[in-house]
């Protein structure tokens, strides 16, 4: 098991750093996406592996760490946040400025700055 | 200070939903956003008389002991933060409703306190997830506040600030998972209490978080090579805006330095001197490159943002010695780069304003206060005497006192010179045209700003003495620890 999750969360976070490093908002946003799904199981997988274990203490022999499921519906709540803030922002940048590039470089001089 | 510990925090969550009912016109929330500001500041003002007159001091959220509950924990160092934001978000949000940037977007006074409530929970948190949930906090305001006013420029470049951003945060989660997988822990105080006992198995495991904690906040604080998205952020932010991100960039050597002593001090074995080695090329390349992006900045907001760049590159310089002398110096600095970014901000806003902030000479005149305000600002960024610049540098070469750290900040600073005299004459020296004046109320903020600056110097002698008292506090953390009430 720890072999398939191990490889699961390294294929999520390859997809996301490939799709991040795309030019257009749409393949980064979901390649942070892609990340953040990565990174959800990861802390899942900090209180360790286990099966069938309840995190309350009293329902199972060995009950498993109930913290890192805590901090992972923290961590799912606030991706999920920011990825509707992103969408939002990057749908803006598409109305305002006609094309969805996230390089400066495809922008207008006044983009640059 | 019993429950006042908290009151940062929960004040202006408060008023922020109280003034999304304020009607349209816009005066409730000026009235709520000014008042609070202001109380945010007397509140903090006293948290620094407590913090300074004793030793640190624990607020339990929902009275859970630590490190099973999340604690807020006072000391020097978060009550001076403390200070510094409440009191230059009071300025530059005169700023705002002087300039009226407040009215040219919607809920503006909302994101504003949601920012400060962010800012002040990151200074205060003693658990590393909780410092994560504030990050958060201050960055979705941030956003907000970032293309507030709209624009097609600002809202592509907001876009790259959120992805680095998010980027950041995904890192953080990383860093903290392997944390938590390793010590079962994510209180600062009972991290540093176990991780000298760690067995020798997992050394590398948490040397791979640190590494990672360092990576987020090197982000937040725009060191080489992960501040490539603050010039084009900042120089878009509306100026009150990048004013208060002023402080914000600062949140990265904060969180540095409090990691580097507590957490991962120099003495510890696992990771021994790492930190330090990192941070100083990344500062001194960050400092050179902030310098040459000042030269080649062609506009005012955009010199504004490189030098901010400038001034963390040497503020992560002065911390990466790691010890009491060279974190006095950074206190300091940091504080002083603080304000004279802010003020320089605000002024480059001022400028833009009037349509004429391009360094070229088609840009139309500017009143004359203006031109001595950008002065006086220049010679505090730069660190010319009279201003506090010059001691804040002096401090940092005094206690880095090694050759490529004094050839560097000096060139920088040399280069800084040149930079903005050349875009002080480009700007303002013009030989016909009759100027609108300077509306004083729109004078008022970088005028205090810079006044700080002056008291900054003139009362240099006993700042310096309270920062070294809280420097020698970061360096012997036994007190910070036994203040958690650890089992």
């Amino acid at each position: 098991m720890e072999v398939l999750f191990a490889l699961t969360i390294g294929l999520l976070t390859a997809v996301g750093i490939y799709l991040m490093l795309r030019l257009r908002s749409f393949p980064v946003i979901l390649g942070l996406t892609f990340l953040s799904y990565a990174v959800n199981l990861f802390i899942f997988s900090a209180g360790r592996l286990k099966t069938a274990a309840a995190p309350i203490v009293g329902t199972v022999e060995a009950p498993t760490d109930p913290l890192p499921q805590a901090l992972v519906l923290t961590a799912i709540v606030i991706s999920f946040g920011m990825t509707a803030v992103i969408v939002m922002m990057a749908l803006g940048a598409w109305l305002e400025l006609g094309h969805d590039g996230t390089d400066p470089a495809s922008g207008t001089p006044e983009d640059r700055g | 200070m019993g429950h006042w510990i908290v009151a940062p925090v929960v004040l202006p969550a408060a008023l922020a939903a109280l003034s999304l009912f304020a009607g349209r016109s816009g005066m409730a929330g000026r009235v709520l956003s000014l008042g609070g500001t202001a109380a945010l500041l007397a509140i903090a003002l006293a948290l620094l008389q407590a913090a300074t007159e004793g030793p640190p001091q624990l607020y339990r959220l929902g009275d859970w002991p630590a490190p099973f509950g999340i604690v807020l924990v006072l000391d020097r160092l978060s009550a001076l933060m403390l200070v510094l934001t409440s009191g230059l978000a009071l300025v530059v949000l005169a700023q705002a409703v002087a300039t009226g940037w407040d009215r040219r977007g919607r809920r503006f006074h909302a994101l504003w306190l949601f920012q400060l409530m962010g800012l002040n929970g990151a200074f205060l948190t003693g658990d590393a997830f909780n410092l994560f949930v504030f990050f958060e906090v201050l960055l979705i305001a941030s956003y907000g506040l970032m293309v507030h006013g709209g624009g097609g420029p600002r809202i592509r470049a907001g876009l790259q600030y959120i992805a680095v951003n998010l980027l950041g945060s995904t890192l953080f989660l990383f860093a903290l998972a392997t944390i938590y997988a390793v010590t079962g822990t994510l209180n600062m105080a009972d991290l540093a209490a176990k991780l000298p006992a760690l067995p020798e198995g997992d050394h590398a495991l948490i040397r791979v978080a640190a590494v990672l904690l360092m990576l987020v906040f090197a982000v937040k604080g725009a060191l080489v090579p992960l501040q490539f998205w603050l010039p084009g952020t900042y120089a878009q932010s509306p100026g009150v805006v990048a004013a208060l991100f002023a402080v914000m960039t600062k949140l990265g050597a904060y969180a540095a330095l409090r990691f580097g002593t507590l957490v991962f001090p120099p003495d510890l074995a696992l990771t021994g001197g790492m930190i330090g080695q990192f941070l100083l090329p990344a500062g001194l390349v960050t400092l050179a490159l902030g310098a040459v992006g000042l030269l080649g900045a062609r506009s005012l907001p955009r010199l504004a943002a490189h030098a901010a760049v400038m001034s963390m590159g040497t503020v992560f310089t002065a911390l990466s010695a790691f010890t009491a002398a060279s974190t006095t110096a950074a206190l300091y600095y940091m504080i002083h780069s603080t304000l004279a970014g802010a003020a320089l901000f605000l002024i480059a806003d001022l400028a833009r304003d009037r349509g004429s902030a391009g360094l070229d000479a088609a840009s139309p005149p500017l009143p004359g206060a203006l031109a001595a305000l950008f002065f006086a600002a220049a010679i505090a960024t730069v660190g010319l005497p009279p201003l506090s610049g010059f001691p804040a540098k002096l401090m940092v070469l005094q206690a880095l006192p090694f050759w490529p750290v004094w050839m560097v900040v000096l060139g920088a600073t040399f280069l800084a010179l040149l930079a903005l005299s050349r875009a002080g004459s480009a700007l303002f020296w013009k030989p016909q045209g009759q100027p609108a004046a300077l509306p004083a109320s729109q004078a008022l903020a970088p005028a205090a700003l810079l006044l700080a600056l002056a008291a900054l110097t003139v009362f240099a002698g006993p700042v310096t003495g309270w920062l070294a008292g809280t420097a020698e506090a970061l360096h012997d953390p036994a007190p910070y620890i036994l203040a958690n009430d650890l089992p």
